[in-house]
């Protein structure tokens, strides 16, 4: 775990950079990490899909990976790759400062 | 009477079915297993048939003859789940009140989901070895491969035994080499994953073992379409990877029924569930077992095997109004067939992943590491399967409880059993 400090708060991370605690989560911190991530400016849909994973990991505790976050999410798949190119499920949970999704093995 | 009714009768429902059974007095409750058609398949053997050393056809039984005497049998696809009133209507009208139900109707293969997958060269360039059809359709088309660009992908998880593509590219190695083509043929492991496998220490094996072999490992790769026509794979994020013939291993989903019925499954159709008392958390009556739960457990066999012995003690608890026993700790462990007669096993549970070392002791069976005896191992399951673990019997030595003894622990490991 490290520290950093992601528009001007310190926050505590994971080796693969997500937050370690969600309640340090906030807008400013998550327009950093996009920028990070190479997404220059959050749109509505970007907007979307991050309070959507803050909803899901609140009432789950743990993200969607790629193909539930599409069918529940309101965003199509392909759109979903378009706003987070490197990989919906896990950049948008990255920025939306909730842990990596398990997924499953 | 009270009424336990048990949905899919593949490898998880059928040894519930017997296990419960075997405690439950027959005057007292009645067990019925439906599924929606007669066939049980050894689902393990479909990995051998397109290289000639299995044939579908034998790796297929009667579901009823699996059934011990005392469990009602319907095969009756089924329509839809209330939980509201605790009803099970099945597609020909017939309705099943319960006291307890029992999901255990495993994964589906949905290949339609993606783009092209099964439009132009489906079963001529573009296969799956999952189902018995598509398994034999690669058999012929191997017969057939004159060499060129063999891809394997993984289009997303879960999917049922994730070794098992692994495990095909290690064979196909194999059956190039023995056919005196492997200089004719590219072989690349295609995969969503970002290494070869999911948990640390057996990914950087498992990738070790690809390297060894000369197969080419292509990452992090979300497939968004198959083109048969133009025998490539595209990614999401627009990159290719083209391909003379390609296995593919579709997404999965729940059964379809599990979607119809509200309140029972999540987006993918798998029912949440609780990973240490096996009761769905939809529902205290429903409990599930096997493919078709939504847990961070591998979907296998030997996960539904040791899961067993839990779901039918809280059902029998759940019934006489006991508390549960929150005892399964995700335990799973699989032979993974490595090619030239070898295989290596590795153990694991939710938190102990993978590790080299011995199982089920300090003295046993090396873990993690390539051996003929595994192998056989691997072979002689099949028989262990019909006769020792679908009657809900324990294979001598294997616990449903993950062994720590006998095994190296890696430090990541360490500080997990630790917290």
């Amino acid at each position: 775990m490290t520290t950093d400090t992601i528009a001007g708060v310190d926050v505590d991370l994971d080796e693969e950079g997500f937050l370690v605690d969600p309640g340090q989560w906030t807008e400013d911190i998550a327009i950093e990490l996009a920028h990070r991530e190479g997404i220059a400016s959050l749109t509505d849909r970007h907007w979307q899909v991050i309070r959507f994973m803050r909803d899901e990991y609140r009432a789950k505790g743990t993200g969607p990976p790629v193909r539930a976050l599409a069918r529940t999410s309101g965003v199509p798949i392909k759109e979903l790759y378009e706003l987070f190119p490197k990989g919906p499920a896990k950049i948008a949970a990255k920025i939306a400062g909730i842990p990596k999704p398990r997924g499953c093995i | 009477m009270r009424r336990i009714v048990i949905l899919g009768g593949g490898t998880g429902g059928t040894l519930a079915a017997n296990r419960l059974r075997h405690t439950l007095p027959p005057d007292e409750v009645a067990i019925t297993v439906v599924d929606r058609n007669d066939g049980h398949v050894y689902q393990p053997g479909l990995l051998f048939v397109p290289f000639g050393l299995a044939r579908s056809g034998e790796l297929t039984r009667p579901r009823g003859e699996q059934l011990h005497p005392g469990i009602d049998y319907l095969v009756d696809p089924v329509d839809r789940v209330d939980l509201a009133s605790r009803r099970v209507s099945l597609e020909s009208g017939h309705v099943l009140p319960y006291d307890v139900l029992v999901i255990a109707s495993g994964a589906v293969l949905a290949p339609e989901e993606t783009d092209g997958l099964t439009g132009v060269g489906w079963g001529e360039k573009t296969f799956t070895f999952y189902d018995p059809t598509g398994a034999d359709a690669l058999a012929a088309a191997l017969d057939r491969f004159v060499g060129g660009r063999f891809v394997v992908n993984v289009i997303d998880l879960p999917i049922k035994c994730p070794v098992a593509p692994l495990e095909f590219c290690f064979l196909a190695d194999w059956f190039f080499r023995q056919s005196s083509m492997r200089d004719q043929v590219e072989i690349t492991y295609v995969t969503p994953l970002d290494s070869a496998f999911t948990m640390p220490v057996a990914s950087r094996r498992l990738g070790g073992m690809l390297t060894e072999r000369d197969i080419a490992l292509v990452t992090e790769f979300n497939t968004g379409e198959v083109d048969g026509a133009g025998g490539r794979l595209v990614s999401y994020d627009g990159r290719e990877v083209p391909f003379d013939l390609a296995v593919v291993v579709p997404v999965h989903n729940g059964a379809a029924y599990v979607t119809r019925s509200e309140g029972l499954g999540d987006a993918l159709g798998f029912v949440p569930t609780d990973p240490h008392t096996l009761q769905s958390s939809v529902s205290p009556d429903v409990f599930v077992i096997g493919d078709a739960a939504a847990l961070p457990v591998s979907k296998a066999g030997s996960v539904t095997h040791f899961e067993g012995e839990v779901l039918a003690e809280n059902i029998t608890r759940f019934l006489a109004g006991e508390p549960l026993d929150a005892s399964y700790d995700g335990h799973a462990n699989c032979f993974i067939e490595t090619g030239f007669s070898k295989a290596m096993l590795i153990d694991f549970n939710y938190d102990v992943e993978p590790l080299p070392g011995h199982f089920p002791g300090r003295i046993g069976v090396p873990l993690m590491k390539e051996t003929h005896l595994n192998h056989l191992g691997k072979l002689l399951f099949e028989w262990f399967y019909w006769h020792t673990l679908l009657p809900g019997r324990e294979i001598p030595g294997v616990h449903s409880v993950m062994p720590i003894a006998g095994k190296t622990l890696s430090a990541r490991t360490e500080e997990v059993l630790a917290s």
